[in-house]
Order: structure tokens, then sequence, then C-alpha cells
């Protein structure tokens, strides 16, 4: 345990030399404030306090933004310790690689649970200062702070995964983008291109809920939007939210975190310096 | 007592070249071994198999009584690779204390291993900053962590000064002192400087040769060279008296010898009359190196 908890305050200190605790954070923060400003207008329509409506519009940044931040400070950590050529060394201790690993989750975990909370926390704040009745939002502001810290772990794995198997940092950066343009892009892309052929047959109602639960991401959106009294302002995902129940979208993000982890493990394990 | 590091037969290939061949070693607790060699020649494989980073194709290793790379193995042993590396963001100090915790020891021993190595002053400053001199020596302050039973140190000399040479061996004999085994490389044999209890000599991945400095000097046998002054206005005499031997340029006279033959060539110059002083020089380190480190076909 002092093992972990010595590489994850090393790793800390490592990333806020480095300015990723104060980019992360920032990131968030400008990102979370102008969408509490641009989401102020819908409010009078929907009905919904204005928390709650925000809490919409931050699922759909997050979903975005959480992994790319997770897999920017995750590429470099096993690519990069091969690259200055300290890995050897650090494998010669009487230290295992899931141990190693795991110090480094908590390291860029707390990272980016500080950058969520600083940016939920500062449209919370925006949303209180103009609605006082956004009290009813809170939790769902909570369910999407867990979440995203979930879905930041998922990508936060992916990313070790992806650093252990390309062993050099410019390939893990290559890799790590074509991810999160995957994942996190493209794939919905595919799925809106499937339906529009599909047009509503079994396609459609079979297959679409186990692909959008098969896909951390989209897992994310549906509990956030499935859970909050606001789906209609987060437009079209509010259809298939209501028709995937909430226990079924919680389980897949809060299996990936678990999955990705052991697939970073593995890969690793494949290393040898 | 039983032996820190043991192989036998010890076989490595890469993609079907054989990087170490049929090698077989002991190191016993408290004994400082040299293993010499050419870039290539199977130092830093057989470093990195006993370290268990690198798995071996036959033979078998036993460090400190557990398989190489298992917990109880690493444990006990410290490495100290070539080119010491550092993340450039942490001071000396943090990454001498995280080397500390990761070994299960209190980190606040970590000023007292920086002065340990002369890097007291340098402790709060990033590594970033350091020499590559400095580097190394954060590589040999976490090398001493916890009193390791065997000390694993690649090519440690390469980056030091000779003062700081000096230093470091001092502190190896410390170490030996204390029972540590300790397993050093080089390149050559000048550089570990006769500090070493055994000297090991790898060449193509085979064991050449193993035995103390005075061990392979008998068994290379190499000729002794013998220089001889003679007495003012001698020379020819001593020329006539000494047919084998060869006029250089400098008046003195100079013979090869075999080791065998020292003796009796020795007597016979001193008994000569012609002879104004002579001096024995004995092969010199890189020839007794160059001897056993000679690659096939050379």
């Amino acid at each position: 345990m002092n093992r972990i908890l010595s590489t994850a305050t090393v790793e800390f200190r490592i990333a806020g030399r480095n300015r990723w605790v104060a980019i992360a954070v920032a990131l968030m923060v400008v990102f979370a404030l102008v969408l509490a400003a641009a989401g102020a207008a819908p409010t009078g329509d929907i009905g919904a306090d204005r928390l709650s409506v925000i809490v919409a519009s931050l699922t759909s940044l997050a979903v975005y933004l959480v992994p790319l931040i997770a897999l920017l400070i995750s590429f470099d950590a096993i690519a990069g310790e091969v690259e200055r050529g300290t890995l050897p060394l650090l494998l010669t201790y009487p230290v295992s690689r899931a141990q190693v690993l795991a110090g480094k989750l908590v390291a860029h975990l707390a990272i980016l649970t500080l950058a969520v909370c600083a940016g939920y926390g500062a449209a919370a704040g925006a949303a209180f200062w103009m609605d006082p009745a956004s009290v009813a939002g809170l939790p769902a502001l909570l369910r999407l702070v867990a979440s995203s810290v979930l879905l930041g772990a998922t990508f936060l794995g992916a990313g070790y995964a992806l650093s252990a198997l390309a062993r050099r940092p410019s390939g893990a950066a290559g890799l790590a983008v074509g991810l999160w343009l995957g994942a996190v892009v493209l794939y919905d892309l595919v799925l809106l291109a499937l339906i529009v052929s599909d047009g509503g047959g079994a396609l459609t109602t079979q297959a679409l809920p186990v692909a959008l639960l098969a896909n951390p991401a989209d897992a994310f959106r549906l509990f956030n939007l499935a859970a909050a009294e606001a789906s209609a302002a987060a437009g079209g995902m509010g259809g298939a939210a209501a028709a995937i129940p909430l226990w079924q979208s919680a389980l897949s993000i809060a299996l990936w975190p678990l999955l990705a982890l052991v697939l970073a493990i593995a890969a690793f394990r494949k290393v040898t310096p | 007592m039983t032996s820190t590091l043991t192989i036998s037969h010890l076989t490595k290939r890469f993609a079907g070249v054989e990087a170490l061949r049929d090698v077989s070693l002991t190191v016993e607790p408290g004994q400082r071994v040299a293993l010499l060699g050419h870039n290539g020649a199977g130092k830093s494989t057989m470093m990195k198999i006993i370290l268990g980073l690198i798995p071996f194709d036959s033979g078998a290793v036993t460090v400190c009584g557990a398989a190489p790379g298992s917990a109880a193995a690493r444990a006990q042993v410290a490495y100290l690779p070539e080119n010491a590396a550092f993340h450039p963001a942490l001071t000396g100090e943090e990454q001498i204390r995280h080397y500390l915790s990761l070994r299960g020891e209190r980190p606040v021993q970590a000023l007292e291993l920086l002065a340990r190595v002369g890097l007291a002053d340098a402790a709060k400053r990033r590594i970033g900053t350091y020499s590559k001199g400095m580097r190394q020596r954060v590589g040999l302050a976490q090398a001493l962590i916890g009193k390791p039973r065997l000390l694993v140190l690649d090519e440690p000399t390469s980056g030091l000064d000779p003062v700081s040479r000096r230093d470091f061996y001092a502190l190896l004999d410390d170490l030996a002192a204390g029972g540590t085994a300790i397993l050093l490389s080089s390149h050559a044999l000048t550089e570990v400087e006769a500090r070493t209890d055994r000297i090991l000599i790898l060449s193509g991945g085979r064991l050449m040769a193993e035995g103390s400095l005075a061990d392979l000097r008998r068994k290379a046998a190499l000729p002794v060279a013998i220089s001889v002054a003679p007495a003012a206005g001698q020379k020819a005499a001593l020329v006539a008296a000494l047919p084998m031997a060869r006029a250089n340029g400098d008046g003195r006279l100079h013979l090869d010898i075999a080791q065998d033959d020292k003796l009796a060539v020795l007597s016979r110059i001193t008994g000569l009359p012609q002879v104004a002083d002579l001096e024995v020089i004995p092969p010199s380190l890189e020839d007794i190196y160059s001897h056993f480190s000679r690659r096939d076909g050379q």
C-alpha cells in the first residue's frame, strides 16, 4: 500500500510540475463556464431548474473532454518510462507492475477528479447564482461527477494499455488520438448511419442498445440522461436513454474501468525492458 | 555459507543469435567481482537475466536462494543501470525518498544516502539540472538502500572522474566488508583498477577467463619485457652477450621472454658485468584483457 501511495505522490508531483494539473483544471473550468452561460437560454421553455439543464449540457461536454484529458495524462505513463530509461531500474524494485499502475492511476484519477469538480463546481456555482431553485438539480450533478470519474478511469486505463503496447511516446500519442476519435466521435457516427439505413428495423431495436452499452462514452451519456430530469434538453440521446434501463448503463460505466485496468496490466506485463 | 549468486550453463538467444553460451559462475557473499567484455560481449544481457528483467533459454540461475526476478530476489538485489536515468522533474531527494518507500524503508534516510555519495548540496535541486556524474551518484545512492545482499552495477564508473571513481570503490569496499556481493561490469581492465577480488572476462557470449588478477596474469602467460641499460662503453659487448635482445634508439636493449624463463634470464643478465641497470615490465592490464577477450578469428 505504501508503494502505491509513494508512486501516486511522485506521479502527482510530476504532473503538477509538468502543468498537467493546471491544464486539466483550466480546460474543464473554461468549457463548463461557457456551457453554463450558453445553456441559460432554454430554461424557460423546459420548466426544469437551471442546474438540471446545465448538467445535461455538461454531459455532452464531458463525453468528449473527460476521455481526452484522461488520454492526454496517461499516454506517456509507460512509454515515457521506456524512453527515459527509467523502467528497467523500477522493475528491479520489489514492487509489482500492477502496483506501479495502481499508483499512477490513483494520481491521475485525483487530477481528473480535481478538474471535473472544479469545472462542474464552477458551472453549478453559476447556476445557483442565477437560479436558487437549482438545488433540485444537485443529485443529477453528483451522478455526473461520479460517472465522469469512472469514465475518466476507463480512459486512463486504456491510455496505459496503449502506452504499454506502443512503447514509444509518439506511437502512444497516435494510438490515444485514434482511440479518442474512434470511441467518442466515429462510433456514434457509424451507429447513426446504421440507424438511418435500417429505418427502425431489428437492428435499431435489438443491436443498438447493446452497441450503446458496449461503448463507455455512450453508456456514460445514457446513464446521465436517463437519470436526469431534463433529458429532453439533450436532444436525440434522450429517446435511447428512455429505452435502456438505468441499471444497465450504470453497470457498463462501473465495469469499464475494471476492464480497462485489467487490459492495462496485461499489456504492461508484456513489456520487456 | 551459500553463494549469493549461482549461474550454471546459462544460455540466452536473441532471434537465433547466442548472446550467452553455457556460462557458469558463482559469486560469494562479500566478493567483489568484475565482469569485463567488449560492447556486445553479453555483460548487460547477463545482468538483465540476473535481475529477472529478461528470460533465458536454458541453464539455471539462483539469486539469494530464489529465482531471478522473484519478489524474494528483488527484495535483496540492488541495481545500478548503465547511464542511470530518472525523471527530470523530481529533485534528488524526492527520487530517493520514493525508492526508499518502494523498498519498504523509511523515506527520511534520503538525505543521509545522498550525503554518502556527495550530493547533499544538490538534494533539493531537480535531477534535470544534474550533470551525468551527478545522475550516476543518484543511481549509486538508490543502490545502497537497505543493505542489499547482491549489488549489480552496469558500467558504474563510466561517467565518473578519477577522484569520484576512488570514492566509489571505497563505498563498495564498505559494502563488501558487510557481506554484500558485488558484480560490476566494465569495458576495460584498467577501469576496475584491481579493486575487485575476481575478474570474469566475457567474449562473444562465452566466459573466456575467470580468476584474480594474478591468476589471469599467470594463465595468459604473456611474455615479460625486460629493458637493459648497458654500462658506459659496454653496449657492443652487451649486444654480443645477449644475442636475442634488440637494440632500440634509446640506447637500451629490449627482450621479450616467456614467464617461465623470467627468473633464469634475469639471473643471467644480472650476472653480466656490462649491465648498468634493468627494468622488468610485466604485461599491462590492457595486454592481459585483450589476450582473453579476442573475438573469434582475431
